[in-house]
């Protein structure tokens, strides 16, 4: 849910990164941190266990621009990918306006991953969102890894709906922005079809 | 949509700051904040200068979620009230009208007494308002910002 404010002309969104255990959610937030203009990005906050796995959320607030005035700002989020950790993943989804699904490329995360796309489809669906209409886009994330599967294999697999999809290699940066864009376009795209509704 | 879209016009604004700038006085408080349940801060009073307004919305949010999810599996409607008592500061945390969430910071010039008090009259003038603000992104006849964005304008803001 978007939140407009007149007097400081802002326009906030929230985006939310779903996937499996370790398929890189956080790490894609840490490189999109690293490599924005400190003007244009707030604090990287990681609330994560002391093995560095995240146990609530990763939040980054950024900047990314003016439209007709209005500064628009994207507010970042992360799930915890662990299977246990549902009941927080069900409190971040809250208010989404975008979703990113990070897919863990390596042919031994294929089980998690569909698992983790049934999850998120459920877990939206009790907030009263639709998968097949909300802003979403995928990311077929470790394409430098061995043993992964073809991406057209993971497209049949998991990207049904035929959403916008990208390799990526998180940790050096590939395909990072280029599933950022996207998703911050749909989701503006999608602002702009509610106001005309 | 799951939620209505949150519009803050001027006049509700200037609203909910008079009572946020009131509370700061009248409970003596460091600060006062007032953020929406998903994260979004709408308006900070008092000295904010060294506090990273933005983390903090999101985290006072994230904290009533996880409660909130706590009194679910209680059975209890929600956990309306929270303090977190520190050595030097303490928060006190009120969730308004099942929407907002009411923030004040404040140390050992007043007492939590006082400031439970004064969060009580808050909390009613706040009510009121937000009632106002979601009525009228309801309204179908009036426009949004994004009623006039082209197509061009977003690609626009992704050109390199």
């Amino acid at each position: 849910m978007s939140f407009i404010n007149y007097l400081s002309r802002e326009i906030n969104c929230k985006i939310v990164y779903y996937g499996p255990g370790l398929c890189g959610k956080t790490t894609n937030l840490q490189y999109i941190y690293n490599r924005t203009n400190p003007d244009a990005k707030g604090k990287m906050i990681s609330l994560a266990t002391e093995t560095e796995r995240t146990l609530f959320f990763d939040f980054l607030p950024l900047e990314i621009g003016e439209i007709r005035g209005f500064k628009t700002r994207f507010h970042l989020y992360t799930v915890p990918g662990q299977v246990f950790y549902d009941a927080s993943r069900k409190l971040i989804l809250k208010g989404v306006d975008g979703v990113v699904f990070v897919a863990d490329s390596q042919m031994l995360r294929s089980e998690a991953n569909s698992e983790s796309m049934d999850n998120l489809r459920t877990n939206l669906a009790e907030q009263g969102y639709n998968l097949d209409t909300i802003p979403y886009v995928i990311q077929y994330n470790k394409r430098d890894m061995p043993n992964i599967s073809p991406t057209e294999e993971l497209r049949q697999m998991l990207n049904t709906g035929n959403v916008p999809d990208f390799d990526a290699v998180a940790t050096t940066g590939e395909g990072v922005f280029e599933t950022l864009k996207s998703i911050a376009k749909l989701v503006l795209t999608e602002l702009k079809r509610g106001a005309a509704r | 949509m799951a939620s209505p879209q949150m519009v803050m016009y001027e006049e509700e604004f200037a609203q909910v700051q008079a009572v946020t700038n009131r509370l700061v006085q009248d409970a003596n408080a460091r600060v006062v904040f007032v953020v929406d349940k998903n994260g979004q801060l709408i308006s900070a009073s008092g000295d904010t200068g060294d506090i990273d307004t933005t983390s903090l919305a999101s985290l006072t949010a994230g904290t009533i979620a996880a409660t909130g999810g706590i009194a679910q599996l209680l059975r209890e409607q929600e956990f309306a009230t929270q303090y977190h008592e520190g050595v030097r500061q303490n928060v006190h945390i009120q969730v308004v009208s099942g929407r907002v969430i009411l923030v004040v910071i404040f140390d050992n010039r007043t007492s939590l007494g006082l400031v439970r008090l004064r969060v009580k009259r808050a909390t009613e003038n706040l009510t009121r308002i937000f009632e106002m603000v979601m009525a009228k992104a309801q309204d179908p006849f009036r426009s949004s910002p994004f009623s006039e964005i082209t197509d061009d304008d977003i690609d626009n803001l992704f050109n390199d």
